[in-house]
């Protein structure tokens, strides 16, 4: 498409980049603030007013404070159990439930999927899934925080649509050829649909994540906590007595907001250093999401 | 001769039903291996959904869990007290508070951050590098990925007294700066911004993606007929998303009572709590906190419904108006 631009027309466009800029600023900045901060000394933070361009007296010292704190490295480890086993679940769940959505020749499946779409407009409630949870013996286990959560009905939908795009020849092929459901699952249909897989992957994965309230409602002992609780003690119930001890009381809010930083920062730099790399995935998935059969 | 009938009746129905079973045994013994793979998933959504489902009766019971019962025990045990609990969350003024809140908050949510991102996608669509469009989408759906947990200590940090945001605000006000989370007023702009400000790269992408979609043609035979830029924006490139933005809004508005708990949770706190309390968060209180059980379920049934109610009419709508609907 070539179209001649009028004097109009560019000056648009300089404002719209201009516009775009100043978007993509507000939302990198508060990360940036966050980082830099978190390098800062933290009396020069508390004096400094506004907008920083970058480390005000810079210091180590928030960040060798949250290391000394050992609920970080359990809340690390509890979050990656959460996300190793709850994701293999995940993966494991979504996919045989996708493969049998996707046979057309199976008698059930049209009425087994109503009651799994159903599922996604009506649920239970907070309080009769709570006790359905503990009344299964999951309460104060790490398990409570994977298993009632194994299956996203939207992911396996978009996982069936993925089945679907197969064409049924290749697994007659495979049946003739003597294989069993199973063999034809693993060696055939998956190296298929990788993409799709992996795309569901990643949405599990960062739900994993950065899931909390469960935990919340589910866990009681805090050496059990994954690492969003804790930080969710540390940056909103401003619980960082557990950090602080050594300092004098007066040092204990501004020490509290460079730690507060710090944290933030080891615990979404994961996330911020495999993004760019997967934003690719994530996108498409949205798009497969979007086409629905 | 009624008998005659009743009998030809009979061995017309004991046929199909022999026939079906015949069908569903041959389909069993064909699919075995294929229902066995399938059978934890339906074990799974039997326990984790369905059992939760059944578990609303409570809400017509005085539930009371006694010692060594079962779940099962407790619910045929409590004592049925049909809508008690429904007739008092309708007289309690607190709930009324609490249901004109969650369509406050959910009403002015959307009003501001359904177009957002619809604008956002136009803007981005406008640029001719396709290097500057991909750094700026990059950029933008950032803060889909970061942890609702981080944003809300986030906005605390930046709205306390000695925040970056205070501090803007009050030298526009010419005031001290305060506490911003601890001010009524404050709590659904917080909201409503941060809410912007994490979604609105994300939820850009399908407009996008419906702008690459439209036909270059319309735009040439647009320009050719006289359009300039924004004619053919107002009369190409919008009737041309038009589905999308359709289907996007009923679902927003079928969910408009639906406002989730996570994010208030984790930012409201006792001087905020009038304006910020929502139906969601209530449920939570009065269910996990206060364990009033068959009251918590009673709002969250009720909830359900009203909610399904909703989208149901948005879609209703929606199909007859346009064609697009969700089912």
């Amino acid at each position: 498409m070539i179209l001649k631009r009028t004097m109009g027309e560019k000056i648009f466009g300089v404002i719209d980049a201009l516009f775009l800029i100043i978007l993509s600023l507000c939302c990198l900045y508060p990360m940036i603030y966050v980082l830099f901060a978190s390098l800062s000394d933290s009396n020069l933070l508390m004096s400094h007013s506004g907008i920083i361009y970058k480390p005000i007296g810079f210091s180590l010292q928030a960040y060798s404070k949250v290391f000394s704190n050992k609920m970080i490295f359990t809340g690390y480890k509890n979050t990656l159990f959460i996300l190793v086993f709850g994701l293999a679940i995940n993966m494991i769940f979504t996919t045989l439930g996708a493969y049998f959505l996707s046979r057309r020749d199976v008698y059930f499946r049209k009425i087994i999927t109503f009651f799994i779409v159903l599922t996604m407009y009506f649920s239970g409630g907070l309080v009769p899934t709570y006790l359905t949870v503990r009344s299964v013996g999951l309460y104060n286990t790490l398990w409570a925080v994977i298993i009632p959560t194994a299956i996203n009905t939207y992911n396996m939908i978009i996982l069936r649509t993925g089945f679907y795009s197969i064409p049924p020849s290749l697994e007659e092929a495979a049946t003739i050829d003597g294989a069993s459901t199973l063999t034809i699952l693993i060696r055939i249909l998956i190296p298929l649909i990788k993409p799709t897989l992996a795309v569901i992957a990643l949405y599990y994965a960062v739900g994993n994540w950065n899931s909390w309230f469960y935990a919340s409602i589910y866990l009681q002992d805090r050496i059990k906590y994954p690492l969003q609780l804790i930080l969710r003690e540390i940056l909103i119930s401003n619980d960082t007595t557990t950090m602080t001890t050594s300092a004098g009381a007066a040092d204990v809010e501004e020490i509290g907001k460079t730690i507060k930083y710090a944290t933030i920062i080891i615990s979404t730099l994961p996330v911020l250093f495999c993004y760019p790399f997967l934003q690719r995935y994530f996108v498409n998935g949205v798009m497969i999401g979007a086409v629905k059969e | 001769m009624l008998v005659g009938i009743a009998a030809t009746a009979t061995k017309k129905i004991e046929n199909v039903i022999s026939e079906k079973s015949k069908i569903i045994r041959k389909d069993i013994k064909k699919n075995k291996s294929i229902y066995l793979l399938v059978l934890p998933i339906i074990a799974f959504y039997f326990i984790f959904c369905y059992i939760p489902i059944i578990g609303t009766v409570i809400s017509f019971e005085d539930f009371t869990m006694k010692l060594g019962n079962t779940y099962l025990q407790n619910i045929l045990e409590s004592q049925w007290v049909g809508f008690k609990h429904f007739i008092s969350f309708f007289n309690n003024i607190n709930f009324k508070r609490v249901f004109f809140n969650t369509f406050k908050i959910s009403f002015i949510t959307i009003l501001f951050s359904f177009p957002a991102p619809i604008i956002l996608a136009l803007l981005i669509n406008e640029i001719r590098s396709i290097t500057f469009k991909r750094v700026v989408q990059t950029i933008t759906y950032l803060p889909h990925f970061i942890s609702l947990v981080v944003i809300c200590g986030l906005i605390k940090s930046f709205t306390s007294d000695t925040g970056i945001i205070s501090m803007l605000i009050s030298q526009f006000t010419g005031g001290m700066p305060m506490n911003l989370l601890n001010d009524k007023n404050c709590f659904i702009p917080i909201y409503v911004f941060s809410e912007i400000w994490q979604t609105i790269g994300w939820n850009s992408i399908i407009y996008i993606a419906a702008l690459a979609g439209v036909n270059q043609e319309l735009y040439e035979s647009a320009s050719i007929d006289g359009a300039n830029r924004i004619r053919q924006t107002i009369h190409v490139t919008i009737p041309e998303i038009m589905p999308t933005i359709t289907i996007m809004l009923i679902l927003k508005l079928g969910n408009v009572l639906n406002v989730g708990y996570e994010k208030i949770l984790l930012l409201y706190n006792p001087l905020t709590k009038p304006v910020a309390d929502v139906i969601s968060t209530f449920i939570y209180e009065k269910g996990l906190i206060d364990r009033s059980y068959s009251f918590s379920t009673a709002v969250g049934l009720f909830n359900s419904v009203v909610n399904f109610t909703f989208l149901f009419i948005a879609n209703q709508i929606s199909k007859k108006t346009s064609e697009i609907s969700l089912w």
